[in-house]
């Protein structure tokens, strides 16, 4: 029954012949090209493929394409409307654009689709509807209010025939003319239509598909490997080894300790070790061929955790043994420290794996060029580093490889190892073919570095009257397998281990530990998150012990300017925790002025309500002691555009905005009159890693005074031209004005060409210099300071936790993009309360029990609370207009603040995350039993 | 490997059983395929030859009053049961059991069927469908033949239609008379699968004060969706009050037997929880009755 397939897509007929085991999704994205309808999970869990059939929101990802015969079907693609070569957004596109509800934008189409379904039917929805429609509709930058604000403006747009309503978002307080007011991202229209290209979305002529055969055991010497059934496969171009691997064997970030293929003979160290790549015509026999590799290992016994990893007698996974890195911290004298302090208090807390989620999966694809050059389209966070970690396996010359970053649906730092950039460099170059390699969600979660686990030892001394005087930590870190940047997420955690305070004594041991588990790396809040999770916590017991206010408690030991850090650095400016300590505490007490008291809801008295406080800080920028380094280059277009260049890496975050907006700020034009190009490694200058929350700060400033050197360079050429000094040369509303005359910018252009100048600038901008941790001084050149607040609400009866608000200050020193900032924060929220309450990456003796995205809940909106942003800015000099990171500072308070929250409301201290409500209702009901 | 060969789209019942007795390999109905693309997409599921698209069979996508009972064809998305007048008045625990079944572009092509023919344990909509009183229809070359819904579990996952062979059609639920009414209300825990971790299903009908009759579901309760029979015979015919509600949830303690799921819930989580979650759910049931 070989009935054709006869569908109408956005309104257009078309009739296909139907091939076996297609789904909806791959019919559209695939044979229509139809590539905004994007496919996050493959499992009916995110939502982004959602579709309409006949009217209906569907996830086409599990949907038989041969089902939609005869059906209407509408994408993303068909709701903008293209009069002529004008594109009219629909109202929902437009109000996502203009609430700023778009970040990485990967979701967006299936949250659009959505939000039109739902507003078909229902055209004047409350915020529960839309929560009930949007509930599986997953968005990891967690734009969550935003959306909501934007479905609501559309709505009324809709109904009314109105423009869409504006979001208020204050400006900075130390605006500009363009900087620190509220623009719209540069990407936001083609995320919003369908038409913004991630790398799974590009096709090139010829390409081949990969994949990469897993060890699928946690550790084991590999015996034996047999390829051969792969390679006879019909359809199979190309099936490698590590035998095959051209140059250096390891690759890594900081360590060359991570096996680019395992060879025979070789240690296995975790499930997604490779042990074969395979180039096929079709994704299909690439998969098929890869289950027709046979291994044979040598298994042994297997290294579940960090604390079992120090023991003696366990296997050593390599050549230096188990420790990554034994990392001290030493301030005052502990002994002394302890001897003044009244109280004591000591408790370990434990942290589990969890992972990015971001909801676009890893792509790379390379295409070989004939010049030998070899070009890799990938989202990447650090697309130089990929470059020297592709010519290094390939044993090239670093300027014979070319990374073209691409759209990133989601990093938040899972997005800075290689993942399969080296494996299609190694395949493209032996079948000079394009070769693609996708991860479907199972891979993703199997082999990308992850958060560390961690157990964290705290005991706190402090007198009477709150002070502290001392803190004595002992952090393990769960590096898993390979290295990553394991060495420096857990040196943040140990750092930052003591809290944000003021503290004479600090004594700090972490032992970051090499296991069986994936490997560990950078995830927003590197390290932080787990120590502020158990310092935080134990700053709530101390001031229950010492009957102070929790509040009181942080803000007398709060650091200020003039404190002396844990490592020794002295606070000079831009310390604005007491600010953020006054402000959280003032709108937290707004609605209650007892808020650390349980109230019982009267109706439901299972139902306890409570507030819970917690701060944290984190540095901005790569510090101790490395180089930061950022380049940007800044050229004046003949037709009046400027284009700022850079390789750091959008991957949501806003970065593009911000480039836009200091340049455009620097040139006295408007934002629009600004195109931004990043991460290509032949175009753009080395902006370093996007991490540590360092990119406004480095690449902000290096375009910056890149826009300054070309704005310097334009006034020199006309000062000499009209014969005027430099300062009677102005910049105004997008001209030059020079002795009554008015040039544009195109005018500009021309000029600096035909007095042999080129309209251009570079600059790399150093941030000033660190010292390495042990060293005292700066160790970092900024920090940036959080606090939030949490309203809890737990059942007595079942444990469940909901938590009902947030209140979230953030020290930023300056807003560049306001509306940028207020997404980063809820979703910075929202990625904390999954870590205390949703998410955790489950092992079982080295095998990844979560390995599909069914079993790793990430938040989706019904758990969004109502979030209060308040934003705080004690600008630091050397940042650009003030400002300092944000991507990570937002996100590290939530989770104590919500534990904290909890034992306010029933006296259950969580000690382990994420939050067990089993546990919670357990300790309820035996403390009544013994009542 | 293609997860399927061959993907029939069948008008009718008698087209599908055909089908399935022509098929060149193993078959298997799909209707929403919200469980079976997955467990064929993820390896959990031998390769198909054939699919049979059962979701635009005239008799399985019927919602309608038949003399005195309800059909609900076992291919109506759960979404229209959800929003179905004639659900919402005769089966109100199953439109609550169907209104929490995933989320909404799951829910507009999952179906009551496949929520029974998984044989689980805790499945929402089954545990309705018990306190409902049930009946499916099964239809085989053989014709149409009726059970009660609880005779077609065999255990965990395990139903004992023939696949391949047999088809569920639907269900048919007594319609609601004055004095009665149901309620659906279950725990979830927001890590890991989502599977509740305790569903309770409530049908009782009143007459003045006193329980004239009672059914109560409870997933996971045993290895097959499970009745609290105990409890319904000890409270038929007494008052509704803290006495008869307490000797209830003994009875139904007592007959239960949870299990400790890993990473879920234990057996003594379950049993504290049902407490409050028995009582609840009658509490809403017994205003309904009213």
């Amino acid at each position: 029954m070989n009935n054709q397939i006869s569908i109408s897509v956005n309104g257009i007929k078309h009739t296909l012949e139907p091939i076996a085991g297609e789904t909806l999704s791959t019919l559209l994205r695939e044979r229509l090209r139809l590539t905004g309808t994007k496919i996050g999970c493959g499992e009916a869990e995110c939502g982004a493929c959602t579709v309409l059939v006949d009217g209906e929101p569907i996830v086409s990802c599990i949907y038989p394409a041969e089902r939609a015969g005869g059906k209407q079907i509408t994408t993303i693609e068909g709701l903008a409307e293209r009069i002529h070569e004008e594109m009219k957004l629909h109202p929902l596109q437009e109000a996502f654009v203009e609430h700023g509800a778009v970040q990485c934008g990967f979701c967006i189409p299936g949250q659009i689709m959505t939000a039109y379904a739902l507003l078909k039917r229902n055209p004047n929805p409350n915020s529960e509807d839309i929560r009930f429609a949007l509930k599986d509709t997953l968005c990891r930058c967690a734009g969550y209010p935003t959306i909501e604000n934007a479905i609501i403006a559309a709505a009324h747009s809709l109904r009314t025939g109105k423009p869409i309503p504006q979001p208020h978002i204050p400006d900075s307080i130390h605006n500009h003319d363009v900087v620190g007011r509220t623009h719209l991202r540069p990407d936001a229209v083609e995320k919003v239509t369908g038409d913004a290209i991630y790398t799974d979305d590009l096709l090139f002529d010829g390409m081949l598909y990969a994949k990469a055969r897993r060890a699928m055991i946690p550790h084991g010497i590999l015996k034996k490997l047999d390829i051969s059934k792969a390679k006879a496969l019909s359809g199979v171009t190309a099936v490698l080894t590590a035998e095959d691997i051209p140059g250096e064997h390891n690759h890594g970030l900081v360590i060359y300790d991570w096996p680019t293929i395992v060879g025979i003979g070789e240690r296995v160290r975790y499930v997604g070790d490779t042990l074969a790549i395979i180039a096929a015509e079709t994704q299909q026999i690439a998969e098929q061929a890869s289950a027709l590799i046979e291994a044979e290992f040598d298994l042994q016994p297997v290294i579940t955790n960090p604390v079992q990893a120090r023991q003696a007698g366990q296997p050593q996974l390599h050549p230096n043994g188990n420790l990554l890195k034994h990392i001290k911290v030493r301030k005052g004298d502990l002994d002394v420290g302890f001897a003044k302090a009244d109280v004591i208090l000591e408790h370990t807390f434990h942290t589990p794996i969890t992972d990015h989620a971001f909801l676009e999966p890893e792509c790379s694809i390379a295409v070989p060029k004939p010049d030998g050059r070899m070009e890799i389209y990938v989202g990447s966070q650090i697309p130089y580093q990929d470059r020297t970690q592709v010519a290094r396996v390939m044993g090239w010359e670093e300027s014979r490889v070319r990374i073209v970053g691409q759209l990133m649906g989601g990093g938040f730092g899972g997005k800075e190892d290689v993942m399969g950039q080296i494996h299609v460099a190694m395949l493209a170059n032996v079948t000079q073919r394009p070769v693609k390699l996708l991860f479907d969600r199972h891979e993703s979660l199997l082999v990308h570095p992850k958060r560390h686990a961690t157990q964290i030892r705290v005991k706190i001394g402090a007198m009477k009257n709150g002070r502290l005087v001392a803190v004595d930590t002992e952090l393990y870190g769960d590096t898993g397998a390979y290295a990553s940047l394991g060495e420096k997420v857990m040196t943040r955690a140990t750092t930052h281990s003591a809290g944000p305070y003021d503290v004479p004594h600090v004594r700090a041991d972490c032992y970051a530990m090499y296991t069986n588990n994936p490997p560990a790396g950078a995830f927003r809040g590197f390290g932080v998150t787990q120590s502020a999770f158990a310092v935080e916590s134990m700053m709530d017991m101390l001031a229950e012990k010492l009957n102070i206010e929790p509040v009181e408690l942080r803000r007398m030991n709060a650091l200020h300017v003039g404190s002396i850090t844990n490592t020794g650095q002295e606070l000079r400016e831009s310390v604005g925790l007491i600010e953020c300590i006054d402000k959280v505490d003032a709108e937290m007490r707004r609605s209650n002025p007892h808020p650390f008291k349980p109230t019982i809801d009267s109706a439901q008295p299972n139902l306890v309500r409570a507030w819970g406080f917690a701060s944290a800080y984190k540095n901005t920028g790569l510090g101790g002691g490395a180089p930061d380094i950022s380049g940007a280059e800044v050229e004046l277009y003949d037709d009046g555009m400027f284009e700022v260049r850079s390789s750091s890496a959008e991957m949501g975050q806003g970065l593009v905005s911000v480039m836009r907006m200091i340049v455009a700020e620097e040139m006295a034009v408007g934002p629009d009159k600004v195109r931004v190009l990043v991460m290509d490694t032949d175009l753009t200058p080395n902006g370093g890693p996007t991490t540590a929350s360092r990119q406004t700060y480095v690449t902000g400033n290096a375009s910056r005074y890149a826009a300054k050197t070309l704005r310097n360079a334009i006034t020199a050429m006309l000062a000499e031209k009209y014969d005027v000094k430099p300062e009677q040369i102005k910049y105004k509303n997008g001209f030059v004005h020079a002795n009554g005359h008015s040039m544009s910018y195109a005018e500009v252009a021309k000029e600096m060409k035909a007095m042999g100048q080129q309209p251009r600038a570079l600059y790399e901008y150093e941030a000033p210099k660190t010292r390495p941790l042990g060293t005292g001084g700066d160790m970092h050149f900024a920090f940036s300071f959080g606090v939030q607040a949490a309203e809890v609400e737990v059942n007595t009866q079942t444990g469940e936790v909901r938590v009902l608000k947030v209140i979230a200050a953030n020290d930023v020193g300056m807003a560049v993009n306001p509306l940028g900032l207020q997404g980063q924060v809820e979703g910075g929220v929202m990625m904390g309360l999954g870590n205390a309450l949703t998410e955790e990456f489950i092992m079982d003796n080295g095998n990844v029990v979560t390995d599909h995205l069914a079993r790793y809940r990430v938040p989706g909106i019904m758990l969004t609370p109502e979030i209060t942003a308040i934003i705080v800015e004690h600008p630091t000099a050397e940042g650009p207009y003030g400002a300092k990171g944000v991507g990570e500072i937002c996100s590290i308070p939530t989770t104590p603040a919500i534990t904290n929250a909890i034992y306010n409301a029933v006296g259950v201290r969580i000690d382990r995350t994420p939050v067990d409500q089993e546990l919670i209702a357990k300790t309820i009901w035996e403390r009544e039993e013994e009542k | 490997m293609n997860l399927w060969q061959e993907f029939i789209r069948p008008a009718t019942l008698s087209q599908a059983l055909k089908a399935f007795a022509e098929s060149r390999g193993p078959a298997l109905p799909i209707a929403g395929g919200t469980d079976l693309m997955l467990d064929l997409a993820q390896g959990r599921h031998s390769p198909i030859h054939t699919l049979v698209d059962v979701t635009s069979i005239a008799e399985m996508t019927v919602l309608e009053l038949r003399g005195d009972e309800l059909f609900v064809g076992a291919s109506v998305p759960v979404s229209r049961i959800v929003s179905d007048r004639l659900a919402g008045a005769h089966a109100q625990a199953l439109t609550e059991a169907c209104e929490l079944i995933a989320g909404p572009q799951v829910r507009n092509v999952a179906t009551l069927g496949g929520n029974v023919a998984h044989a689980l344990p805790a499945a929402d909509g089954t545990i309705a469908l018990l306190a409902l009183n049930a009946e499916a229809e099964i239809a085989g070359l053989y014709g149409i033949r009726r059970v009660p819904l609880n005779e077609l579990f065999l255990g965990p996952g395990k139903s004992s239609l023939k696949h391949g062979e047999e088809l569920l059609v639907g269900f048919y639920l007594p319609l609601s008379k004055l004095g009665q009414a149901s309620c659906f209300k279950r725990i979830m825990r927001p890590q890991g699968v989502a599977l509740p971790i305790i569903n309770l299903a409530i049908w009782l009908e009143s007459a003045d004060d006193t329980v004239k009759q009672i059914r109560i579901a409870v997933g996971p309760g045993a290895p097959t969706p499970w009745r609290a029979t105990e409890a319904e015979k000890l409270m038929t015919g007494k008052p509704m009050n803290e006495e008869t509600i307490n000797a209830g949830l003994d009875a139904v303690l007592a007959q239960i037997g949870f299990r400790s799921s890993p990473r879920r819930a234990s057996a003594d989580y379950r049993r504290h929880l049902v407490e409050g979650l028995f009582k609840d759910t009658l509490e809403t049931a017994w205003q309904r009755a009213k």
